[in-house]
């Protein structure tokens, strides 16, 4: 993993208009980076933004306010038609759901070659096959598999066609919105030993979108915890799970029950209240660790470094 | 205590165009008062089919019991019929559902959806009937029970809606209550307040619980004994104890090897490989033999009977047998039976039942 910034994620606000005069503010002054080469892995609770997060860094919004920038250059600019497209073969994005994210009226072949002909990577229908064979190899189907419709695939298999699909166009970041949630236990293995083999393989970055705690721990570099519209906490994952700081995150870490009955036997729930939090201004993102930061006030600061902070030498 | 529930030999079969497909295929246990029994596996490994034959919430057609029996208290389930069910139903047993958001009627209030099995089972009249669902909702935790009766489901949260449904499955004080994936839908912090919730209602009632999940880490949470189900049949059952610590069974090795334990670090996960057979036509031997790396020659010819590990804990799997060589079960496997030192040796012969 290097340190070298792949997107950069400024003040990002994306507002849904509900009614005349009500907003809701699903995502709310975001900022973080993601470095080349490693796992960013994003969690919170349903309704906290984590989603459209993720949808609006692709552009499948336009953000409200704010900015990403990929790869030093603005994603939500003004681009002509061959600047998107450009564009779009960088980022990619793996859905939550492989029942409804295939088309079911098209083959897989030409679900995963879609990609390939709307930029023109392949330059004959032998060549768009092969690639496509080569694909469904990779993410461990065989070629036999490309003539048929999604419906004669289990739900496994299914996102590995939608993983073959994100990779089919070369990306180097993609974004995988729950990829595991709608899958079996061992059929989530399998696929995140896929997503980690692929990375190294072929040194892409994941922006990895999950609610279940235990596995973003197992695949991800670091991670930020949203709440309401707001990352309230940014930290290695190894550092986030043995020194979590903000109280939201100690209750979030607290309910996961771990398979392991005598944990659990001792396992004590807190339960967050945001009411408890210094009022006396607005909460900053501030570094209490180094690479660890979490949204405080000053005064909060001040205390969390005192209990949580590494003692300067 | 005293067994609440038996199942014997149960068969289930699903009559299609396709011939026939044997979802469950010969599952036994039995449940004792105030226990709660978690059953694991796979999606199409036959667990809610289990549980809904208790119930005989099966459609039939296509489905039918076709061997075994339900005891229930004494009494067989699986030759009763619709008539004698519906006394049962609701108000003896009853079951949570998976999605909070669709098995309550959009089109009534609440309150009138609890209080309808009050007035079939119970006889209540309605005022006693409202005032018993008022207590119900402050028992499962949902603020403002008086105001609250008179709203729809869209007016509730998904955790506030799950505890309805919980509610609804404890109007009448079943002796036996079946959870099928009841918090699967929900995030972690409302999942810890309902499994707290349903924890603390069995202890108050003594109610008998069957928790289906896929969840390891709830089964941990909620069960005295846990059954692992395999292509319709329980393949290992013990105490959560035995399950987590002293795994036979390469299933269950497979199951408990494909979760990161929080301390787990750059290993690779263990995915158990392939995905699981067709019920239409099961494969000859162990139904798990194709996917299971430790299989033997044994495993594709014939079907291993249940052995004994203890007395409350049995697994089906030829490596049990005497002749059967040591095998080690997988690193992440390994790691978590930490503390049981007699593991690996002689005691991984069992007896044969």
């Amino acid at each position: 993993m290097s340190q070298e910034k792949l997107v950069e994620i400024k003040n990002l606000k994306q507002h849904f208009k509900t009614g005349r005069h009500s907003v809701v503010k699903a995502v709310d002054g975001l900022n973080f980076d993601i470095y080349k080469g490693e796992t960013f892995g994003l969690v919170g609770e349903s309704g906290c933004g984590k989603s459209t997060t993720g949808r609006t860094i692709i552009r499948l919004y336009d953000a409200t306010d704010g900015e990403v920038i990929f790869d030093g250059e603005d994603v939500h600019g003004k681009k002509d038609r061959s600047e998107l497209k450009r564009f779009n073969r960088e980022m990619q994005m793996i859905f939550q759901d492989p029942y409804a994210s295939l088309n079911p009226r098209m083959k897989v072949e030409d679900i995963i070659a879609e990609g390939m002909d709307i930029h023109g990577l392949a330059s004959n229908d032998k060549e768009r096959k092969a690639r496509v064979h080569d694909l469904l190899e990779t993410v461990g189907l065989n070629k036999e598999h490309a003539n048929r419709y999604p419906h004669e695939f289990s739900g496994g298999q299914r996102q590995r066609i939608g993983i073959a699909r994100a990779l089919a166009v070369d990306p180097s970041f993609i974004i995988a919105d729950e990829p595991i949630s709608a899958l079996d236990v061992s059929i989530q293995a399998q696929v995140v030993n896929l997503l980690k083999k692929l990375q190294e393989e072929k040194g892409l970055t994941y922006l990895f979108i999950a609610h279940d705690l235990s596995m973003v721990k197992y695949i991800s570099d670091r991670i930020g915890v949203m709440y309401f519209g707001k990352m309230v906490e940014l930290a290695t994952a190894d550092d986030l799970y043995n020194h979590p700081i903000h109280p939201y995150t100690q209750s979030l870490l607290s309910a996961i029950p771990l398979p392991d009955p005598d944990y659990e036997r001792s396992r004590e729930r807190f339960t967050y209240d945001p009411n408890n939090h210094d009022t006396s201004e607005e909460p900053e993102f501030r570094e209490v660790r180094p690479g660890h930061f979490v949204l405080c006030t000053t005064k909060e600061f001040e205390h969390y470094k005192k209990e949580h902070g590494v003692v300067n030498q | 205590m005293e067994k609440l529930l038996e199942v014997n030999n149960l068969h289930v079969s699903f009559d299609t165009y396709g011939g026939e497909v044997q979802a469950v295929r010969g599952v036994t246990f039995d449940l004792k008062r105030g226990e709660t029994l978690a059953i694991v596996g796979e999606s199409g490994s036959g667990k809610s089919v289990t549980t809904k034959a208790l119930m005989q919430l099966i459609p039939k057609p296509p489905g039918r019991i076709k061997e075994g029996e339900i005891l229930f208290e004494g009494r067989d389930i699986a030759k009763m019929n619709e008539k004698q069910m519906q006394k049962i139903r609701g108000k003896e047993m009853s079951m949570i559902f998976q999605d909070p958001m669709t098995s309550l009627n959009p089109t009534m209030k609440v309150g009138n959806q609890i209080m309808e099995g009050l007035i079939k089972h119970q006889k209540m009249n309605k005022s006693q009937a409202r005032k018993r669902v008022v207590e119900l909702l402050e028992l499962v935790g949902i603020p403002d029970p008086e105001n609250r009766i008179k709203q729809y489901p869209h007016q509730f949260s998904g955790g506030m809606r799950q505890r309805v449904v919980v509610a609804i499955a404890l109007a009448c004080n079943p002796k036996l209550l079946i959870a099928d994936e009841p918090t699967t839908a929900l995030d972690v912090t409302i999942q810890a307040q309902i499994l707290e919730l349903m924890k603390d209602i069995q202890k108050k009632t003594d109610s008998a619980t069957i928790f289906i999940t896929h969840d390891l880490g709830v089964v941990a949470n909620v069960a005295d004994r846990v059954a692992v189900m395999y292509a319709g049949k329980i393949v290992e059952v013990g105490t959560v104890d035995d399950i987590f610590y002293n795994p036979k069974h390469p299933y269950t090795w497979g199951l408990l090897g494909s979760m990161p334990s929080l301390d787990s670090e750059d290993e690779e996960l263990y995915a158990i490989p392939g995905s699981p057979p067709d019920l239409l036509d099961p494969p000859k031997g162990d139904a798990f033999a194709a996917r299971n790396d430790y299989a033997m020659k044994i495993d594709l010819e014939e079907e291993p009977p249940m052995f004994k590990v203890s007395d409350t804990h049995y697994a089906a799997t030829w490596l049990l047998h005497e002749n059967a060589p040591d095998m080690d079960p997988p690193e992440m496997v390994k790691k978590r039976m930490k503390g049981m030192a007699n593991m690996s040796s002689s005691s991984s012969e069992g007896d044969r039942v």
